[in-house]
């Protein structure tokens, strides 16, 4: 268990890095809580892998330091943390018996066999591996193969955190789901901290905790999962979580209003206490699951005309065009939606405003 | 009866085949075949002799005497130059120029003749002129490969070594590059030593390059003729007289075709019956371990 402190920690691979660009990981400082499961969210080549890997001590940073438990592990090799990894690709060494590749960390750090024995056997029965622990670990399924990878750092009792590197890629998605509620469940009973990276925003909404989401080498946002849906830090935030992405408008500020177009566009108190400089580019956001489109004129609303509307089985996505601007609305099944003209309501308490892509409040 | 029409234009599309087949496999054989079953007194007579040549050819001393000395040689082969590869492709640089300096150097001895390999150490190890003949008697240990068999063995399979572990280097190299970081990062973290990481990720990962390198040294070894006939001719004595010497000095030094030719037989299945061997056991050994 451990808490883990990054402190001014950045990474190039250039050896002489010159601008912002050359850095995979821009500065950041973090702490994370013991026993937290984390999601590190973003898209391909945000820096989350590279991010994984130096907390597991496979990079050593160029700058800034690595915390756990307030020590200093900043150049200290993987194995000498106490950390588990569980790769992309199933990692599994093929001429050993799947007993053999789950003792095989505890056997190079010289543990008695007896109490090999017991460790193995105890991790085998919680991921399902009793009956298999005899055979060879080359023949199994991709999935067998990750409860393998994943075994290897649940044997070890002075593991204090596991890290995956989007450890499903090659999984079935039937198996996928129970892979990922064996996690939870080990989550549960270990009280490790969990440190996921992934670039699937389900993936991450569902086991984290806490997600971490990142954008070029930056964190744009630590949050619960309800938070960076129902407050996006960052528009990159808005629309990189959800589905469909969260709506954007540029827009003005005047007299305690968004002005889109010269439609106003009220905005909640909280926001009004922050009125944003001038000269900022403003944008509100809306949540397509926030965004309400009714056939009838009602106090406030704007009038749209509704581009199209896909039924996805459970719910609608309508696409309504309001000015120069497109619009998404998620809907429920049953809500009917008006023909050709609607009128969009934008609750304040749902609509965001942001300055140069930053919350405002 | 069967009245479906025939469709003979098939056999159209085959022939091609058939006759490339013919000109370069089947026709030569046959001739070989031809020669081993007759006694050939002239351009125009010939006896059909069965299997007398074959009989003659099996209870030669001379070919039990070679064909042992081959099997001593591919086996010291094997012994040396696939330890020697997989030890040399471990060492090599991964990534840079380096490695591919590290590479050109190593390709270039597989890139010379074997004629051109049997000269140069000729000269190279001659006791007289050459530099490391020279050089190893003036250490006070005397060598000279044409009067001492030990000798004359320890030139061939240096020559051997030299020219053709590059090839098994390369084989591994390839083998090793292609194993994921993944693999590494995994062991590193699982404490393995670096005892560990050879034994269970790169051995195991290198073993079908390695079946392909074995194939191939032990085929290759087993026809080896050029450089003990540029070095001694054989010599001294028969001490370097492998099979394919052996056979040039039947079919060419004293002109017995028949013998030759059932010898040239016996030859060829023993390489693919020892292949074969070979194959289907790593193949096999495969197979049981995905079980």
């Amino acid at each position: 268990m451990a808490r883990i402190e990054l402190r001014g920690l950045a990474h190039s691979y250039s050896t002489h890095p010159k601008g912002d660009a050359d850095y995979a990981l821009k500065r950041m400082d973090h702490v994370w809580h013991d026993g937290g499961a984390y999601a590190l969210l973003g898209p391909s080549g945000c820096g989350k892998t590279t991010l994984l890997n130096i907390i597991s001590g496979l990079v050593i940073p160029s700058e800034g330091q690595v915390l756990f438990d307030g020590l200093d592990v900043t150049r200290l090799p993987p194995q000498q943390r106490n950390i588990a990894q569980v790769f992309q690709f199933p990692v599994i060494y093929d001429t050993m018996s799947v007993f053999d590749n789950l003792a095989f960390p505890l056997r190079n750090r010289r543990v008695a066999e007896t109490e090999v024995r017991a460790r193995v056997e105890e991790v085998a029965d919680m991921l399902e591996l009793t009956g298999e622990l005899g055979r060879r670990a080359r023949g199994l399924t991709a999935d067998a193969k990750q409860k393998i990878s994943l075994g290897r750092g649940l044997v070890r009792s002075d593991v204090a955190a596991i890290l995956f590197d989007e450890p499903l890629t090659v999984i079935d998605p039937q198996l996928k789901w129970l892979l990922r509620r064996k996690l939870k469940q080990i989550h549960e009973r270990f009280q490790l901290s969990l440190i996921y990276v992934t670039h699937d925003q389900n993936e991450a909404l569902t086991f984290a905790q806490q997600v971490v989401v990142m954008s070029e080498g930056s964190v744009m946002q630590l949050g619960t999962p309800q938070e960076l849906f129902e407050r996006p830090a960052h528009t990159f935030v808005g629309y990189f979580i959800g589905s469909p992405g969260m709506n954007f408008l540029p827009c003005r500020y005047e007299g305690g209003a968004a002005m889109v177009d010269n439609q106003r566009i009220p905005l909640a108190k909280s926001v009004l206490d922050h009125a944003p400089h001038r000269g900022v580019p403003l944008e509100i956001g809306i949540r397509p699951e926030h965004l309400r489109i009714g056939a009838n004129p009602v106090n406030g609303a704007l009038p749209a005309e509704i581009a199209m509307v896909e039924d996805l089985g459970n719910f609608k996505i309508v696409t309504a065009r309001l000015g120069r601007h497109m619009l998404k609305a998620k809907l429920p099944e049953d809500d009917a939606v008006p023909g050709d003209h609607g009128w969009l309501t934008f609750p304040p308490d749902r609509t965001r405003l942001y300055a140069d892509g930053r919350l405002v409040a | 009866m069967d009245k479906r029409p025939y469709d003979n234009k098939a056999w159209l599309l085959v022939l091609p085949v058939f006759l490339i087949v013919a000109i370069s496999a089947i026709i030569p054989l046959m001739t070989v075949v031809n020669y081993s079953v007759q006694d050939v007194l002239g351009p125009f007579q010939r006896v059909f002799v069965g299997t007398e040549w074959f009989e003659q050819v099996l209870n030669d001393d001379r070919l039990h005497g070679a064909f042992l000395r081959q099997l001593i040689f591919s086996g010291c082969v094997l012994l040396i130059q696939i330890p020697l590869g997989i030890a040399v492709a471990l060492t090599m640089p991964v990534k840079g120029w380096q490695s591919s300096l590290c590479l050109v150097l190593v390709a270039l001895p597989l890139l010379i003749p074997w004629n051109v390999v049997g000269t140069i150490w000729q000269l190279y190890a001659r006791p007289d002129i050459g530099l490391a003949g020279v050089a190893v008697n003036s250490l006070g240990i005397p060598y000279n490969y044409t009067s001492s068999a030990f000798d004359a063995w320890l030139t061939v399979l240096i020559m051997d070594v030299w020219h053709w572990t590059p090839l098994v280097i390369l084989l591994c190299y390839a083998g090793l590059r292609s194993i994921p970081e993944a693999f590494y990062q995994a062991a590193k973290i699982d404490g393995a030593s670096a005892w560990a990481v050879f034994r269970y990720i790169q051995l195991p990962k290198m073993r079908r390059v390695l079946t392909i390198a074995i194939l191939l040294r032990f085929m290759d070894s087993f026809m080896i003729y050029t450089e003990p006939f540029v070095l001694t001719g054989g010599g001294p004595g028969n001490a370097t007289t492998f099979l394919s010497q052996f056979l040039a000095q039947i079919a060419v030094g004293q002109f017995d075709l028949g013998p030759a030719a059932a010898f040239s037989l016996i030859y060829f299945l023993v390489i693919l019956l020892l292949s074969w061997i070979f194959y289907t056991y790593i193949t096999h050994t495969d197979r049981e371990d995905a079980r």
